[in-house]
């Protein structure tokens, strides 16, 4: 099983410490954690995916809560937020095999972020299935290296009955 | 009065300065290189320093300190080796749920992170066994910091709190900001009591035949021990007891069948057994405590009070939470539960505390002390007036078996770290802060020795810490499980070398004798509670006695170990 947490905490050094210290010595798997500013400098948002069984998960946003950094710990379903992740893919493609790529990026809304002699790299935004299929789709180019973001999520009142990405 | 804002303050000034002000009386710790500047301030401070003759002595003394008064135990240490010497003593502080500032040197901003001579990333290290820990960049930090630090301690489910200073930051002088009092977004301390649950819990309880009340640290640190005893009392519930919570409710009354769990009497977890309701009070399912989660009081309900809500369904899942300060959860309960008599129930408890006494094995002491007499004899000498410190291993289970605690505070002993060394430094840091009252340090051969060096403390201060040691040879606890549990294969657990203990703490300065004649036990008891500052009595006990009844590690309620 897996869990989306969105955490709001204090913006102090040593806060990403604590948030992956307690993760590690508690025994959770992390899928991916997303850290940034928020509209209060002071405070930071971090996105969590974890993963593990049902009690486990039970566990895991209570004792990120009793963390004396955090603000507010709060479990994430998919109707209400909006999700998603950036993934950027350094493709090697020699310049005539491009048009191909061209229909991909324009298909899935992909941009161009570089280009170069037999370099390109690709910026994704959506949903963790989204990047995970045009990753698999962009397999048969030679992918050179790969960054995620992980996912991004972001509590959303408006976002009650269907799902909202990115 | 002087001012305290008016003036330029050293960093190290404002720490001192601080700790003048929020009443602390004494602090323990050991000097270095890098928290001279906070040493020097310290030299005209109003408060008392102990210093240790290990940082690590100075990090437990503070703990039994905190124990023992109910007050933050403060100590300090150096940078690099200082402060990881702490380390153990925070942990177990943390564990514990004892309130503990630990305030530490660190090397210069600017020589952070260039492995400088006794750096250590003191901080990083702290994080997992703290309840929230500092590095101070600035000066101007410090008053906030520190007002954080105490409060936190403190507060909701106490804690360690380490403060990280570097020497720069003691050094820099400035104008030291005014600290409002302290709030911190997205911690709460006392949750606000939720009615309805509390109303849950009247209703389970009024339904209950069979109830146990099991009761954990939580009931000394919310000071609930009258709550709990008009309710027990009122309700006729039986009180099994975990080793933080030895002596909040008196053990010497009918209602209370003592420690439960691996060497908890067998009528305690047979009552538990037995039962069909739960009242968990202050208290964490330990696995020492539970064994097995999935045989624990298998036909009971379990309603579970506790101040930190991620206890809540940790270990057991429970069919009613309360989450809340304890004695204000009890206060409220009080106002809803109407008493009701269970005859029946009490007379199961005595009858299964008749058919399963707590006894020292039938042998007697002919061939040699039993371990068990020496501190049933302390127990009758001291009458529950004295405050009992133990170190870790069989000793310290024997302690909780045979000590009849009658009040809070007054069994200190490492519960959940289990640390050993423990006993000695602790059982000097609360006579420190108990200086009219008698303290009995029960401690092992073993134990003793991981911070013997601490005897200098005890006769420099001139502190009448009774020293008794149950001498058994070896590392009797890992021993017996050697014994049940890998077939009397003694690795490394009998010594082929003892010192002579009497010795060492007469070269110390500290009366000292040694006992090995069954028939001397109680006089040598008597003798050494009615002689003035500290002693020391080594008593050679047999080898091979083990802790009874004893359940496995993961066993279940009724999986004993009994001969």
């Amino acid at each position: 099983m897996k869990k989306m947490i969105s955490l709001l905490v204090h913006n102090r050094p040593g806060v990403l410490s604590h948030v992956a210290g307690l993760i590690t010595r508690r025994g959770y798997n992390v899928e991916s954690i997303a850290a940034g500013l928020t509209e209060n400098a002071t405070r930071t948002r971090i996105s969590l995916v974890v993963s593990g069984d049902e009690w486990e998960l039970s566990q895991v946003t209570k004792q990120l809560s009793k963390l004396i950094d955090c603000i507010e710990a709060r479990d994430i379903k998919y109707s209400e937020a909006v999700i998603g992740e950036v993934a950027l893919v350094n493709l090697d493609v020699e310049p005539e095999r491009r048009p191909e790529i061209m229909t991909l990026v324009n298909t899935f809304g992909m941009r161009i972020a570089d280009l170069d002699n037999n370099t390109l790299i690709l910026q994704v935004v959506g949903s963790t299935h989204l990047v995970d299929m045009i990753l698999n789709g962009l397999a048969p180019y030679r992918i050179k290296t790969i960054a995620r973001t992980g996912l991004v999520v972001l509590p959303s009142e408006r976002c009650e009955k269907q799902e909202h990405f990115l | 009065m002087k001012q305290f804002h008016d003036t330029d303050l050293s960093g190290a000034r404002m720490i001192v300065s601080f700790l003048e002000k929020a009443g602390v009386k004494v602090v323990f710790g050991y000097p270095g290189g890098q928290i001279m500047p906070l040493y020097d301030a310290i030299y005209e401070a109003a408060f008392t320093h102990i210093i240790t003759r290990h940082e690590q002595a100075a990090a437990h003394a503070a703990d039994g300190y905190a124990r023992a008064t109910g007050r933050v135990g403060v100590v300090l240490a150096t940078s690099g080796p200082g402060a990881t010497n702490l380390v153990t003593g925070l942990a177990t502080a943390n564990m514990d749920s004892v309130p503990l500032v630990a305030i530490t040197g660190q090397v210069p901003t600017v020589a952070i992170g260039n492995d400088t001579f006794q750096e250590a990333d003191i901080y990083g290290i702290t994080i997992p066994v703290t309840k929230y820990n500092y590095l101070v960049k600035k000066a101007i930090e410090l008053p906030q910091v520190l007002a954080e630090a105490f409060y936190l301690a403190s507060s909701g489910r106490p804690g360690a709190i380490l403060i990280d200073v570097p020497k720069d930051v003691q050094n820099e002088t400035l104008i030291p900001p005014e600290v409002g009092s302290v709030r911190l977004d997205g911690y709460n301390p006392d949750p606000v009591l939720d009615e309805v649950q509390i109303a849950s819990f009247a209703a389970i309880l009024t339904q209950s035949r069979r109830p146990v009340a099991y009761i954990g640290g939580g009931v000394t640190i919310s000071g609930a021990e009258n709550e709990l005893f008009r309710l027990v009392t009122e309700s006729d519930i039986p009180v099994v007891s975990t080793l933080m919570a030895k002596g909040s409710f008196p053990e010497e009354h009918e209602l209370s069948l003592g420690l439960l769990g691996m060497h908890g009497a067998k009528y305690a977890n047979l009552a538990i057994h037995e039962s069909d309701l739960i009242l968990a009070l202050g208290a964490r399912f330990d696995d020492r405590v539970v064994g097995d989660v999935n045989h624990f009081a298998p036909g009971a309900k379990i309603v579970h009070v506790d101040i930190d809500v991620a206890e809540i369904g940790k270990r057991v899942s429970t069919h009613l939470a309360v989450v809340g300060d304890l004695k204000r959860v009890l206060t409220r309960l009080l106002t809803l539960v109407t008493p009701i008599r269970r005859p029946e129930w009490l007379r199961q408890v005595v009858a299964l505390k008749g058919k399963y006494p707590l006894l020292i094995s039938a042998a007697g002491d002919l061939e040699g002390i039993k371990p068990q007499s020496v501190i049933r004899a302390i127990d009758e000498a001291t009458c529950g007036e004295a405050i009992i410190v133990t170190d870790v291993g069989q000793h310290q289970m024997w302690a909780a078996q045979f000590i009849v605690s009658r009040k809070s505070r007054r069994f200190l002993s490492s519960g959940g770290l289990g640390t050993m060394g423990y006993g000695l430094p602790a059982a000097l840091g609360a006579q420190v802060g108990c200086p009219e009252s008698q303290v009995v340090l029960i401690t092992g051969d073993g134990g003793f020795q991981m911070n013997i060096q601490e005897l200098a403390t005890i006769r420099e201060n001139d502190l009448p810490v009774k020293i008794v040691i149950i001498n058994n040879g070896c590392l009797g606890m890992v021993r017996q499980w050697q014994q049940f549990f890998f077939s009397r294969r003694y690795s490394q657990t009998i010594w082929k070398f003892n010192p002579n203990f009497a010795a060492i703490a007469q070269a110390y300065g500290i009366p000292g004798h040694t006992v090995d004649d069954p028939k001397e036990v109680t006089g040598a008891i008597q003798a050494m509670l009615a002689a003035p500052g500290p002693q020391l009595l080594d008593f050679k006990v047999v080898g091979e006695e083990n802790v009874l009844p004893m359940i496995p590690s993961g066993g279940g309620q009724t999986d004993f170990y009994d001969a």
